[in-house]
């Protein structure tokens, strides 16, 4: 079905120009409506995520339904302060005055979505445009597509779509989309096709945002409680989607005197979580697509990983899973370690200092995320300070992402801007400058002719220097 | 430094610290422009350095002696393994843009702000586009001596201001048509107090930058019904590429004085049968970076703020804006995205980095597989801060779920 996207365009600035989406009352309608997708069909999209992903109902639950949910309820709560100008303090410059800054919407946004965690990585930026007071079109992604399928169902049914859209597609409608002219864009992704948005936004002047990846790094300490951290690191990986997630512990570092304790400890916790047999367990999403399995497939198979395979390397083809796999010392020139991996693979890098693993990150690109366990509080700031990454999490995993007053955006390579919580409202937003004067008090140093009075007048003015405007009033 | 509980946040993350830390994005490429070539050369910098980055600053070749002074002086004041001063035209620029930045701050022109964002797409570069557009001011029914005063700051906003040559400056004028003649009267007087007589004896006003631009603004004035429009000024000195403030009465709207940013010494004013008309005017035409409002009127200003979308709106002044540190300064739309002055500067240099500490006790069994309708439902109840329900589950007084296929 061709897609008529003059018509769509048509519209949906019409919609805006009409003024109805700037109301605080149709916001509120509409998160109220996302609300009721959410509650009323849970069971519907679990089911679309459990067949795109063979994803755990546990992890449906929390990290896309529930996730979801408590965005919108967010939303709605806070929006009216959201939604009021700020003031905003003036000095003796511009005497008498006063400051405001309005938020207003940037009128027609594109949302495009990715394919791992593909109900929340859709609705969440929809709920920051709609807060906003903005039109918005979502591209699900293809890769998921039956969850793009109960999305496109279900804002249809629920939501006001001479506004909200979603256009199902793969590369042509996205092209198609890309080619229109739009007040913003937000896409969540790789950084391939980070760079096609950027590109295509550049023809229109159009800000974005850009949520990417990379390879985020887990830094692991002695002295700590390894089960607990063992466990925060299975669950950031493997218990969330399998390792197929922007934030993913992507490589570990540990020192060489602590590596097979940590080795040790994560094949304990993963027997615990998994069983004997991971392939078998119900509880791991399954690898997205064949193309993915056979990338994962040839990161397994490189040479320069073989020998150091220490845990798991099994695989099965035919549903598309591989068991959680540790590796231990592999080169940094090997596969694994120049692509976000992105599955259920985990090299462990080892070094001599703990404190040379911030060297060895900040020698790569800046990924999303960066975590770090330890009990050592100089390491600690240390890691803080001298680490860019989008986020840091000390001793967890992941969770950074469920603290709403946390942007939530990477840096460099893994992205730029941020969302969640009321960097949402804000990403989806232009904030207006207000400046109010009187007629009184108009200075006559400001106009011409100009002479050295008024030049000594006004360098006292602008420097906020009151004896010295008084000696120019005076003519001193 | 923020904590829990200032979000949604359930029990799953107690206890923890949140905290946002700014830090510098690395080395970051500034443009400045050559209209306000000290201050929009040096104003990005001071954000660039306060935030902590190492910096590349190329100034506008069309304003060869503001550059070389800065190439001259800026290495003898600061950190010049840091801090450097790029002097050059389009191939120098060019050259730039192949390297990769972690920002690319830009003041200029739509066209060129989009070969720069171009550019930096292909290194994931974040920019900040300062542009420009056709500014208005919207003049409501004033009188006496608010009329003056009016004015004044309208006369003084648009030629004493880089001769209209400014992204904030003032293009055009929009009023009722009945004033309009007590409002031409008036900037005639004032333009001659504050400029001189005519062309001969203009002072207190800049040149045109150069030839090419020169010759752009007279060849607006060429279009024979912009022409006849003129009511006062027109000639121009080409010697010395001056222009003398010029004022036009209802050129046609579809001429080039309309539909481009006339950055020039040239002030149309657009009759409207009625002030609120102006609102629609200024819709029909892309976002400019300032809008200036001269009224009395609450419920105009009010309706004006809902209903125009631009960078910033100034009630009853011109250009100050750009003097008030409190407020972000920057475009929306064609006029540009970002901000920056003030803090915003340092914001626009700074990447603000999310932090969470977590701690190793209370550990949280439910978090982790294998799972099961127990765990299931104790982080559901946890996201419903229904902490009643919590206690009654793990007294194992509440009903479990045990099967798995019902949420």
């Amino acid at each position: 079905m061709a897609l008529d996207m003059e018509g769509m365009m048509k519209e949906l600035r019409g919609t805006y120009a009409s003024g109805k989406p700037k109301s605080y009352e149709w916001r509120v309608s509409q998160l109220r409506a996302l609300l009721k997708i959410a509650d009323h069909h849970e069971k519907e999209i679990a089911e679309a995520l459990r067949c795109d992903l063979n994803k755990p109902d546990h992890e449906s639950f929390v990290y896309e339904i529930a996730s979801m949910k408590s965005s919108c309820q967010l939303a709605l709560k806070q929006l009216k302060g959201w939604m009021k100008p700020e003031k905003v303090k003036t000095s003796l410059t511009t005497f008498p005055s006063s400051g405001e800054i309005v938020s207003e919407p940037l009128g027609v946004t594109l949302v495009i979505s990715a394919w791992n965690f593909p109900f929340l990585l859709s609705l969440d930026p929809v709920i920051g445009a709609i807060a906003a007071g903005n039109a918005v079109v979502l591209k699900p992604s293809e890769i998921a597509p039956a969850t793009s399928a109960a999305l496109s169902k279900l804002l249809g049914e629920y939501m006001d779509t001479s506004a909200v859209k979603v256009v199902e597609g793969a590369v042509p409608e996205t092209t198609a989309l890309l080619e229109q002219k739009w007040d913003k864009i937000f896409y969540t992704g790789n950084g391939k096709v980070g760079r096609i948005v950027l590109t295509a936004a550049a023809k229109h002047l159009t800000p974005v945002v850009l949520e990417l990846g990379g390879k985020s790094p887990v830094v692991v300490d002695k002295n700590i409680n390894l089960k607990v951290a063992a466990r925060r690191i299975i669950g950031g990986k493997w218990g969330c989607n399998n390792g197929q997630a922007c934030v993913s512990p992507d490589y570990l570092i540990t020192t060489k005197d602590n590596a097979s304790q940590l080795v040790d400890a994560l094949k304990s916790e993963l027997e615990a979580f998994y069983g004997k047999d991971p392939l078998k367990s119900e509880d791991l999403s399954r690898i997205v697509n064949s193309n993915h399995f056979n990338r994962l497939k040839n990161l397994l198979d490189d040479e320069k990983v073989s020998g150091k395979i220490v845990h798991g390397g099994q695989r099965d083809k035919t549903n598309l899973k591989i068991a959680p796999t540790i590796m231990l010392d592999v080169p940094g020139d090997s596969l694994a370690m120049n692509e976000e991996i992105f599955g259920p693979l985990l090299p462990i890098l080892t070094v001599y200092k703990v404190e040379d693993s911030i060297d060895l990150i900040n020698a790569r690109e800046k990924p999303l995320a960066a975590y770090l366990f330890t009990n050592d509080k100089r390491l600690k700031e240390q890691f803080i300070r001298n680490v860019s990454a989008g986020g840091l999490v000390v001793n967890d995993t992941i969770l950074h992402l469920a603290e709403h007053s946390l942007p939530f955006g990477g840096v460099g390579e893994s992205g730029m801007g941020a969302y969640h919580g009321k960097f949402s409202f804000d990403a989806f937003s232009h904030k207006k400058a207000v400046l109010q004067r009187s007629f009184a008090g108009d200075i006559p140093a400001r106009y011409p002719p100009y002479s050295p009075g008024k030049l000594k007048f006004l360098k006292a003015l602008l420097n906020g220097d009151v004896v010295g405007l008084i000696r120019a009033l005076i003519g001193w | 430094m923020l904590h829990i509980g200032q979000g949604q946040l359930p029990l799953l993350l107690f206890p923890a610290k949140a905290e946002v830390l700014p830090e510098p994005l690395g080395v970051v490429l500034i443009f400045a422009s050559w209209n306000f070539p000290i201050s929009l050369a040096l104003d990005p910098l001071i954000g660039a350095i306060s935030a902590g980055n190492t910096v590349v600053v190329k100034p506008s070749e069309l304003a060869p002696a503001c550059s070389s002074f800065l190439a001259r002086i800026v290495p003898l004041y600061l950190d010049n393994k840091a801090i450097k001063v790029v002097e050059g035209g389009s191939d120098v620029a060019e050259k730039l843009l192949e390297q990769k930045w972690e920002k690319i701050f830009f003041t200029g022109s739509p066209r060129v702000g989009r070969i720069i964002m171009s550019a930096a797409a292909k290194h994931l570069t974040p920019v900040t586009l300062e542009l420009g557009g056709k500014c208005p001011i919207i003049l409501d029914s004033l009188s006496g001596s608010d009329l003056k005063v009016t004015v004044k700051r309208i006369s003084g906003g648009k030629w004493g201001a880089c001769a209209g040559q400014a992204c904030i400056g003032i293009d055009y004028v929009l009023v009722q048509r009945k004033l309009a003649p007590v409002l031409v009267e008036l900037l005639q007087k004032c333009i001659k107090t504050f400029y001189g007589e005519n062309i001969k004896n203009l002072n207190s006003i800049c040149k045109i930058v150069n030839k090419n631009h020169f010759e752009r603004v007279c060849n607006l004035l060429e279009d024979p019904g912009v022409a006849a429009s003129i009511v006062y000024g027109g000639s121009f000195d080409k010697q010395n590429l001056l222009i003398e403030p010029t004022i036009l009465l209802d050129p046609p709207l579809d001429a080039a004085i309309m539909t481009e940013e006339i950055f020039g010494p040239l002030l149309p004013i657009i009759t409207l049968n009625d002030v609120e008309e102006s609102i629609e005017f200024i819709n029909a035409r892309p976002n400019p970076l300032a809008i200036y409002v001269f009224t009395k009127n609450k419920t105009f200003k009010e309706k004006l703020l809902q209903e125009t979308s631009s960078g910033s709106v100034i009630f009853n002044d011109t250009m100050i804006q750009f003097i008030c540190d409190g407020l972000p300064f920057g475009g929306v739309g064609q006029s540009g995205f970002g901000r920056y002055h003030g803090k915003y500067s340092f914001d626009t240099f700074s990447h603000e980095k999310a932090i969470l500490q977590r701690s190793f006790f209370l550990e949280l069994e439910p978090r982790y597989p294998p799972w099961n309708g127990f765990k299931l439902e104790f982080i559901r109840l946890a996201y419903n801060f229904d902490y009643i329900g919590l206690l009654l589950l793990l007294l194992g007084l509440r009903r479990r779920y045990t099967s798995r296929t019902v949420i």
